[in-house]
């Protein structure tokens, strides 16, 4: 696989200049922003749904029935509301981002059936990335010296590979690896297509969903005759330290290791005092760069995430200082404010260095 | 600088270290190789095909090796069925799978499971290079490492150089292709079999052990793996020659750098511990170093048939080691006759009588418990080990208080446990298991006996300073009793760890019901060979923490999951489930009238008699070994260690019968009964009235499945297979009550002075079959005789134990009649225990432990079921009906409640 040419090759350099200069700073989370918008069902439709179905679409062609709320399909808002998307991203960026992730966490054949919009699977993720790579490029043509990467982001979906979810049948599934590996297909296509420079298949809660999608990267950068950097990152769903489908953060890493990833970390369903043991796990033990996004700590009582931008960062400029690191940014209930308080808690701080004789790594 | 091991995965990694040696790999989970395995798969009990695997890894496999090439299996889909259900058991998935097939869609069904990082097995270049470099980057793609077989286009390589020609190309082409990680490669160089009549056979092994030593040499990231039985294959039938060629294989394989094996790990013999001259010849053969080798070992190879697991000539060879190994032989062999004078002998050497114990008995010990861990031993060899260091702790004693005077000198121990059996029960034999592993471990056990109440485990812990209470118990009231155990302690603000064992206990309930109540920390432990390391985990300051909060972690995630486990099956409302009662056409239904009603008692039973009924698969269970009898008896894992016990329980069965050592009793009685609702009436014999039904003597009170069903399966009750009262039919129940205990603790004490806790075990264990068996003998005499319905039934044993007969015998406290509480009922109808001498404890268990006590129905229809969850309105009827309080009923039925009652 590593025989394969970058598909951007001068992006590449670039990137990988900046990982070995500095600790690189990932953006925040999406829901949180939007949420402030306060969309209502009308809102979420934009022009193109507010009749019901599809305008786009001929009737025939159509699985939606019109009739399914889309009210909280928050990947829609790039075709519905992309100025909202684009307004989020340029937040980011000013805030010290040097990487956004695409609206597409939820952009899969799988997720979108939800709201009966399976069709647009890959628009969704080639518009994702279009508007992605569009803040970036403003953003690098105001400081040329500090060049801006846009993260093509592939979710969990809505289903577990290895995991029944009927108790009475241990060895029953809802979705196939094939399954899985079209839908990936489908939505990197896209998010290429768009202009990513980077793919990452994040908050993993099921690690064979992600071995779908590596292996589907795979045979698409080979179908292409060209690949992009990969970024993993595992979600450790709670204090037990393992993931959903019961992996320790070693094990998670072994199983993936083999996409011989940009850079390997966790992100989402803990804040960043819960997942220190993991990262540190994965720091000593990874050839690839170590990343982690973090939650704005545990939710509280009322769902939400209330850890201040100081608190965070407090913690993340630790993480730093004890080498832990080559890229950080936030996950749920992290907003500018706290990209911008982390990205001042690392600044200075050495990037983690590669063991030796891991440097091919990515 | 990361070092270029293999790095593999299941739910935990697994690094292929150097100190690691030799990594075994399960073969059992192999339709090629496991006969047993493929008649599991092709009749599709799944269920316990997932056992094969679970006793795999519980005995030691690191990596467990997964094939289904069978003509008559669909092996995509089996492939794909087993994967999933294996990864959905922790204790299994957390080890590697090698996924194993001739066929390369069969390995991508199996790969398309795996979260973890596997092991194909296998790749090779017999298609040529591009099918083989093709293959090989799908394996890369699906994150896995690979067996490349020593295989081309021309066939198998059987000569050493070919070996490694055909290996050291096809390292080359992964590597330099694809980039494939030379630590992700395992060669198998191809083992064939040896010694089989044909000359060009006889270098086999010297070739292939010779071609990894070249191998390994040429390329030290990548690993060398084989199946080692097939080395063997001319001898089978001869299991001990054939374990002798794999141990001595393997020993010269294993130093020329072979680093991983397809074994069946249970059933690997130590070198040293072969005979000389088998070994002798062995090794002939095995590195050819003579042309007459194959004569030679079939000249004596017959002397080793069919004595599997024996050692063939008694030699006492070791009887002229030092004392110091000859002590450790006899630990590990469970050989006491000699323990007592190299006791004495160690003694004489040894400054201190306990140097004794802390030095070569506590080594042997070592050996022992390594081995346990290891699965390379089994709970009856461990505890035969055990009655060996008893008898020699027990010759040191007086010499051990003669000097703690003298000097105020005591031994050290790891640890000391307070165990109990808990209020209310009485069966003790898992955890008297779990008492001896840990005096094998050098825990001081206090065993309490049975019947314990809280406070006085309490007292006993504060008087003695314990470092942890165990708490063990087999009926369902004992879960309640734990529950309020643990309670008393933290009201009591104690401090110490408390574990928890046996049979209904389970992970959720300590997780949901027990840990929540007490603070300093409560641990399940799932058998006796885990009692060892949660106890040490427990005791050592440098553990205990970290230990601790896993566990609490652990439950705390089991309670998060029963929380967000959904509303689960909706249960239906009680009059919908009696509206769909099992019914039956009444009108036409004539019941079987009892040839012998009323009560019948059987004083001294011919024990002989009920011995060819003995079900013995649960005796095995008993001993922790896993399998079906006969079939443990030939089990690859287990058969050696079944058979030897096998061989032993008959002995004792032997004497027991021809000395009297048990009294069986019995009492049965037959009943006029109606069903009304979900009760049945039963009434006195009554000579004047035509259907003989007289005053009313008792009411039995059942239980209703409300589990939401299809309309052709209807919500049963125990009551709806005896006729309802509104037609008049005149119908009869019956009840019964057998004990093969009586007389049993004289045999006990004896043993137990003797220090022989594996004779108790065993007789106790038979004892508790015999009862069975009896139950099982009474039933067909109930039917044929004193009922009669079937006076020309004819079956055998195992259709007996397959229940392929008319009615049933349902257990109060089992799952068609879950309440403890009516054996009351059937103890005053029965008058059972001036009639047998059973008698009942407060938690309604019986006394002796061998006993059995059940209702009979002769319905056609009757059957067993498991009435399963209940709701509030079903306790609280019952309750009403039974004259208790709604928290009473709760109390009784805690198992069975599909709410909390809190």
């Amino acid at each position: 696989m590593s025989t394969l040419p970058w598909l951007h090759p001068e992006r590449v350099a670039l990137l990988e200049h900046a990982l070995r200069q500095r600790i690189l700073i990932l953006d925040g989370g999406m829901g949180t922003m939007l949420q402030a918008h306060e969309l209502d069902e009308s809102g979420f439709r934009g022009e193109r749904f507010e009749h019901g179905s599809d305008a786009h679409v001929a009737d025939h062609q159509r699985d939606h029935p019109g009739t399914c709320d889309l009210k909280g399909n928050n990947d829609l808002l790039t075709l519905t509301r992309p100025a909202i998307i684009r307004e989020i991203h340029d937040a980011y960026l000013k805030a010290g981002a040097d990487l956004v992730e695409t609206n597409t966490f939820n952009a899969t054949r799988i997720s979108q059936a939800d709201y009966h919009l399976q069709h647009l699977a890959a628009e969704l993720n080639r518009e994702g990335a279009r508007i992605a790579r569009a803040a970036c490029d403003a953003m690098t043509v105001e400081t040329p010296d500090r060049p801006r990467f846009v993260i093509g982001v592939l979710g969990p979906t809505s289903r577990t590979a290895s995991l029944s979810p009927d108790v009475n049948d241990p060895g029953f599934r809802n979705v196939t690896f094939e399954e899985l590996a079209e839908n990936y297909t489908e939505s990197a296509n896209g998010l290429i297509d768009g202009g990513a420079d980077v793919i990452m298949v994040e908050t993993i809660f099921d690690t064979l969903n992600a071995k779908a999608a590596l292996f589907a990267l795979s045979e698409l950068f080979h179908q292409r005759g060209a690949r992009m950097p990969v970024m993993i990152s595992g979600t450790i769903t709670d204090r037990s330290g393992r993931t959903l489908s019961g992996q320790t953060a070693e094990a998670f890493y072994y199983s993936v290791r083999h996409a011989r990833p940009l850079s390997v970390g966790f992100n989402c369903a803990l804040g960043a005092d819960d997942l220190r043991p993991h990262i540190q796990t994965l720091a000593g033990i990874a050839e690839s760069h170590v990343s982690t996004h973090p939650n704005a700590g545990l939710p509280n009582a009322f769902g939400e995430y209330d850890e201040s931008p100081e608190h965070m960062a407090g913690i993340i400029g630790s993480f730093a200082r004890e080498g832990l690191l080559n890229m950080v940014g936030g996950c749920c209930g992290t907003t500018p404010d706290h990209i911008s308080a982390i990205a001042a808690a690392v600044r200075g701080c050495a990037p983690r260095a590669l063991p030796s004789g891991a440097a091919e790594a990515a | 600088m990361i070092t270029r091991y293999t790095r593999l995965s299941g739910l935990e990694p697994l690094i292929i270290t150097p100190d690691l040696l030799f990594i075994n790999v399960g073969e059992r989970t192999n339709v090629t190789g496991s006969a047993q395995f493929k008649k599991l798969i092709k009749e599709d009990r799944y269920d316990e095909a997932v056992e094969v695997a679970r006793q795999q890894v519980a005995n030691g496999a690191q990596i467990i090796d997964i094939n289904m090439d069978e003509g008559l299996i669909d092996s995509e889909a089996a492939m794909t069925r087993f994967v999933n259900l294996i990864s959905s058991e922790p204790d299994i998935a957390r080890v590697p799978f090698m996924i194993d097939s001739s066929k390369w869609t069969v390995i991508e069904a199996g790969l398309r499971c795996l979260q973890g990082k596997g092991i194909v097995n296998s790749i090779s270049m017999k298609e040529g290079e591009q099918q083989f470099l093709e293959h090989a980057r799908k394996v890369q793609q699906y994150g896995a490492a690979a067996v490349v077989m020593a295989f081309d286009e021309q066939g198998q390589a059987d000569t050493c150089e070919r070996k490694v020609e055909i290996c050291a190309r096809a390292h080359e082409l992964l590597t330099r292709e694809l980039d494939f990680a030379p630590e992700d490669i395992i060669f198998d160089p191809n083992i064939f079999a040896i010694a089989t009549g044909i000359e060009e056979h006889n270098n086999y092994a010297v070739d292939f052990i010779e071609a990894t030593r070249e191998l390994k040499r040429r390329f030290p990231d990548c690993h060398i793996s084989g199946g080692v039985s097939n080395v063997s294959f001319s001898f089978r039938g001869n299991n001990v020659v054939r374990e002798a060629i794999h141990s001595v294989f393997l020993y010269h394989a294993i130093k020329a750098g072979m680093d991983m094996g397809i074994v069946n790990a249970g059933a690997l013999t130590i070198m040293d511990d072969i005979d000389p001259p088998l070994r002798e010849r062995v090794e002939d053969v095995v590195l050819n170093r003579r042309d007459d080798a194959t004569e030679r070992l079939l000249e004596i190879a017959d002397n080793y048939k069919g004595k599997r697991g024996e050692a063939v000539v008694e030699t006492l060879a070791w009887r002229e080691k030092p004392v110091r190994e000859r002590i450790s032989h006899a630990l590990v062999h469970g050989l006491d006759q000699y323990v007592v004078e190299d006791t004495e002998e160690a003694r004489q050497m040894s400054s201190r009588p306990l140097d004794v114990i802390e030095g070569p008995l506590m080594d042997g010990m070592n050996v022992v418990g390594d081995l346990f861990g290891a699965g390379k031993m089994f709970l009856p060899q461990v505890v035969k080990s055990a009655r060996v260091m008893k008898k020699a702790v027990a010759y040191l004693l007086p010499y051990i208080e003669e000097e703690k005077l003298r000097t105020g000198d005591t031994a050290q121990n790891n640890g000391k446990i307070v165990m109990a059996t808990v209020k209310g029960d009485v069966h003790d034999i898992g955890k008297n298991i779990v008492g001896v592993v840990l005096r094998c471990n050098n825990f001081e056990v206090i065993d309490l006996g049975v019947m314990v109440p809280a406070q006085k485990i309490l007292e006993t812990a504060i008087a003695e300073n314990a470092d942890i209470i165990g708490l063990s118990g087999l009926i369902t009231p004992s879960l309640e009793e734990m529950s309020q155990v643990a309670r008393e302690m933290q009201r009591q603000d104690f401090h110490i760890p408390l574990m928890i064992g046996g049979a209904t206990t389970s992970r959720a309930h300590t997780a949901l019901k027990i840990e929540p109540h007490y603070k300093a920390g409560t641990v399940w432990v799932k058998d006796a060979s885990r009692a060892v390391g949660v106890a040490q985990s427990l005791v050592s300051q440098e553990l205990v923490e970290d230990f601790l909060a896993k566990v609490r972690a652990d439950y705390a995630d089991v309670r998060e999951r029963h929380r967000n486990r959904g509303p689960g099956k909706k249960l239906v409302a009680l009059d919908k489930a009696r509206a769909q009662r099992f019914r039956c056409d009444w009108a036409s239904y004539e019941p079987p009238q009892p040839n012998q009603p009323g009560i019948t008692v059987f004083d001294e039973y011919d024990l002989a008699t009920l011995r060819p009924y003995i079900d013995w698969t649960p005796f095995f269970q008993a001993w922790e070994l896993a399998g079906h009898y006969p079939a443990i008896l030939t089990d690859a894992v287990v058969g050696d260690q079944a058979s030897e016990l096998f061989r032993d329980a008959q002995a004792m069965l032997d004497r027991i019968i021809a000395e009297k050592w048990l009294t069986a009793r019995a009492v049965i009685g037959l009943w006029p009964a109606a069903n009304i609702g979900d009760d049945v009436e039963v009434y006195a014999l009554s000579a004047d009235r035509p259907e003989g039904k007289g005053k009313l003597l008792a009411t039995l009170y059942s239980l209703r499945q409300q589990a939401d069903k299809p309309i052709e399966r209807p919500n049963l009750c125990l009551a709806d297979f005896i006729a309802p009262k509104e037609f008049g039919k005149p119908d009869w129940i019956g009840g019964f009550a057998v004990t093969a205990g009586i007389g049993i603790e004289a045999h006990l004490a004896r043993f137990d002075a003797d220090h022989d806790d594996y004779a108790s075990i065993t007789l106790k264990a038979l004892a508790d079959r015999l009862a069975e068996a009896f139950a099982e003998h009474l039933h067909e005499r109930v039917r044929r005789e004193f009922w009669g319905f079937a006076p020309a039934e004819s079956l055998d044993n195992e259709a007996l134990i397959a229940e392929k007969y008319r009615g049933i015998r349902p257990a109060p406290g089992y799952p068609a009649c879950p309440d403890h509480t009516e054996k009351t009922t059937l103890f005053q109808l029965l008058d059972v225990t001036a009639n047998t001498g059973i008698e009942l404890t407060e938690g309604f268990a019986m006394y002796p432990t061998a006993a059995v006590s059940g209702w009979y129905y002769a319905h056609p229809d009757s059957q067993y079921f498991v009435v399963g969850r209940l709701g509030k309105e079903q306790v609280s009827d019952y309750a009403k009906r039974k004259g208790w309080t709604v928290a009473e009923a709760e109390r009784w039925l805690a198992s069975n409640l599909d709410y909390d009652p809190d």
